[in-house]
């Protein structure tokens, strides 16, 4: 199962960082919040548009923790993905290629903290510690959701795009007149949404009122290049953090194909809300790798180059060169997580496979908290109708 | 003349293909609806054809495309939206009840808005929750708005042309589950001589009973009059197209024959079209009706789980069980 929380403190053995290298080296994008390169080169600590300087400091035990976390993820994705493809899904949403925004954002959580999330979110799912079947009831279609939110502090998926980012507010509104902010150990909310939600009004609305009631909350953007069929371009002209700053909050940009990055500035958001310091805006840059859903053929839209191009930026493997040269992990032990992963995956399919259907009637069950009168006659009438069938071939 | 036999999807892509060829002023917009040609394909290729100035892909809002449409219309464009899923235009909601809808009235008839808002809807595919609703109860309680829907490939050549050509802003519904469903077009006829847009048309004369349906139902409820027909009782099959305005008038002729009518839709029977229904051919067949106007609807809940959504959406079986409680009366 997901690890606990690795926390900031940190214990045993320091991996000292490798190198001296500060993001402003990133010339690519120099507003790019990067700790990890693509090649899987540490930098030590990278500069946001804002001043704030992201570091992390992990011990060997947590990098190996992120990795595991990466591939696990991964792995259970790809096993609904194919779960789909034998009609044991009716849809399946991918997380391909933005596990390190996932796993990044997930573990920068603190147990208190509260996450809305799209219908993508299986890895921040997985982060919270929530066993990975949770989801796959709604994409086999034997129910809606049908878990208590705060039981594990992470909302049902949502859908309508954008929703979610209302519900966040409120809840993080919620938060602040409660009095649970302002302390270290106060709590704080994040909302995850895509590229595309950001053309919403519903998001537009939660980001002003986020700001006027300087709401503890996080906005999530998991900017993975594509809503569907169409590029970011026909979402924005800017780059989606600098609209933090017309509603009056900080926005940053992360690598959000880089764990660890995705992990620091999070964390930094999550701590400035807690303490009383009001939303702020994460881009977290990264891909789709694969179709929208299970339903989508993203060859119509999308050439292959640049998917290759993207290819090239993978989370998992700039993680694991970064865990080789450094000699925090070894062959054994990525043998040994891909073992955890495979077990898991399988563990996950027979459960999958074992989902039983739900027995028709109950789709008449919690339509109100105390029942309906005219709604429980329909719901005897149905029964009786579905008894004249009984013996019958139907 | 030319028949082809398309499916439903692709008379309707052949017949918005007619109306960009015919009118400069009409303008395709919605959600991935150039390169990938929509999620269902139904406006394939017309973005390559027409350019994105005529087929245009829009930001992720729904608000946004009716409201921009409504633009557009008082500018003089004649705006095609697509809203990819049923469960998706509610964020339009607001811009079409209250704005769309409205407009030619606050106007005293100044302002025009001839817009098709296109909805794929209805149920049975094995969707997850959105993708399966039939919300056009909302949109016929709007005065100001129409709202039609096609049953077969025919009409969906032509009744989206018409709905393209009409002033009115309307809604116009399609069962998304029979897209690939297949029949003969007639595509060279001329739009001034098809079917008028907002009449309802006998689906399969019959003489027992009178079914009427809309949309996906009416392949249900051909189905059942077959099934019917076998143990030796003739329906009448009445495709409505219209829900807003409603034609009866074929209906009242049927049920002062028959006696016995069932309203049929996948919408929640709760103030769904079945109700206006049974109360206007109660009011019209009083003395002709041999037992109460029967509905066979979707019930009050949320749509359901995809796994239990066949016991949800009427079926033959229901339609033929509710055909026999008007013989039992
Ligand atoms: C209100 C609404 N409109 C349309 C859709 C259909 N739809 C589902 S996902 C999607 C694209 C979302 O893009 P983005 O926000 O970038 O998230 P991503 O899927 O890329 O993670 C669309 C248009 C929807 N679910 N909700
Ligand atoms: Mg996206």
């Amino acid at each position: 199962m997901a690890k606990g929380d690795p926390g900031v403190t940190t214990r045993g053995r320091r991996a000292a960082p490798r190198s001296k290298r500060t993001a402003s080296a990133n010339a690519g994008d120099p507003a790019l919040v990067q700790l990890l390169t693509p090649e899987g080169e540490r930098i030590e600590s990278a500069i946001g548009p804002d001043g704030t300087e992201y570091r992390v400091d992990f011990t060997d035990e947590e990098y190996r923790g992120l990795y595991r976390d990466l591939v696990l993820v991964r792995k259970l994705d790809a096993e609904a993905t194919a779960l789909q493809r034998q009609g044991e899904l009716g849809l399946w949403a991918s997380l391909l290629g933005q596990e390190a925004a996932q796993v990044g954002s997930g573990r920068a959580l603190r147990t208190q903290d509260m996450a809305f999330p799209t219908y993508r979110e299986h890895g921040v799912l997985y982060c919270r510690g929530i066993d990975p079947i949770m989801p796959l009831g709604l994409f086999r279609g034997v129910d809606q959701g049908g878990w208590d939110p705060n039981e594990f502090k992470f909302n049902m998926y949502t859908i309508v795009i954008g929703a979610q980012t209302l519900h966040a507010t409120g809840y993080a509104m919620g938060v602040h007149m409660d009095g649970k902010t302002g302390t270290d150990d106060g709590e704080a909310v994040i909302a995850y949404f895509g590229d595309g939600a950001t053309s919403q009004g519903d998001v537009n609305e939660a980001f002003v009122w986020a700001s006027v009631f300087n709401a503890p909350l996080v906005f999530f953007c998991q900017n993975n290049q594509y809503a569907i069929s169409e590029p970011l371009e026909r979402q924005t002209r800017v780059p989606l953090y600098q609209r933090a700053g017309g509603f009056g909050f900080p926005g940053v940009r992360v690598d959000g194909n880089d764990v660890l990055a995705s992990y620091a500035v999070t964390r930094h958001a999550l701590d400035n809300a807690r303490l009383g310091q009001g939303p702020s805006l994460i881009e977290a840059y990264t891909y789709r790798m694969g179709a929208h859903t299970t339903s989508d053929d993203p060859t119509r839209y999308r050439i292959a180059s640049e998917v290759e191009a993207w290819q090239a930026k993978d989370p998992i493997a700039r993680m694991k060169a970064f865990l080789t040269t450094q000699q925090i992990a070894d062959a054994d032990f990525f043998a040994s997580v891909d073992e955890q992963a495979r077990a898991e995956s399988v563990h996950l399919r027979e459960r999958v496979l074992a989902m039983p259907n739900p027995e028709p009637v109950t789709m008449f069950d919690h339509v109100y908290p105390n029942g309906s009168p005219e709604l429980d006659e329909q719901r005897a009438q149905f029964s009786k109708y579905m008894e004249s069938f009984e013996g019958s071939a139907h | 003349m030319a028949t082809e036999t398309l499916t439903l999807g692709k008379a309707l892509n052949t017949g918005l293909r007619k109306a960009l060829e015919n009118d400069p002023k009409v303008v395709i917009m919605g959600e991935d609806v150039g390169k990938l040609g929509g999620v269902f394909r139904i406006t394939d290729g017309l973005q390559k054809d027409f350019g994105d100035q005529r087929v245009i892909d829009t930001p992720l809002a729904e608000s946004g495309i009716i409201g921009t449409a409504v633009g557009l219309a008082i500018r003089g464009f004649r705006p095609v939206c697509e809203i990819q899923f049923d469960g998706f235009v509610y964020p339009a909601y607001d811009q079409i009840v209250s704005q769309v809808a409205k407009m030619h009235y606050r106007s005293q008839g100044k302002v025009r808005i001839p817009m098709v808002i296109r909805i794929p809807y209805g149920g049975g595919i094995g969707a997850v929750e959105h993708h399966s609703e039939s919300p056009e109860a909302y949109f016929a309680h709007t005065a100001g708005l129409k709202v039609v829907t096609c049953a077969n490939p025919q009409d969906a050549y032509s009744m989206i042309q018409q709905a393209i050509a009409s002033d009115d802003p309307i809604v116009f519904l399609e069962p998304k589950r029979r897209y690939w469903e297949k029949g003969p077009v007639e595509l060279d006829a001329p739009l001034s001589e098809a079917y008028p847009l907002h009449s309802a048309r006998v689906a399969r004369a019959g003489t027992d009973a009178t079914v009427l349906a809309y949309g996906p139902m009416v392949r249900t409820c051909l189905d059942a009059a077959t099934a019917a027909a076998e143990d030796g009782r003739e329906l009448e099959v009445i495709d409505l197209r219209s829900l807003s305005p409603l034609d009866l008038t074929a209906a009242y002729e049927s049920v002062r024959r028959t006696g016995r009518c069932v309203v049929v839709h996948e919408a929640p029977g709760n103030l769904g079209l079945g109700s206006e229904i049974a109360a206007r051919i109660t009011e019209e067949c009083f003395y002709s009706l041999e037992s109460p106007v029967l509905r066979v609807t979707g019930f009050d809940t949320p749509y359901p789980a995809s796994r239990v959504e066949e016991e949800y959406l009427p079926d033959l079986d229901r339609v033929l069980d509710a055909v026999d409680r008007t013989f039992g009366w």
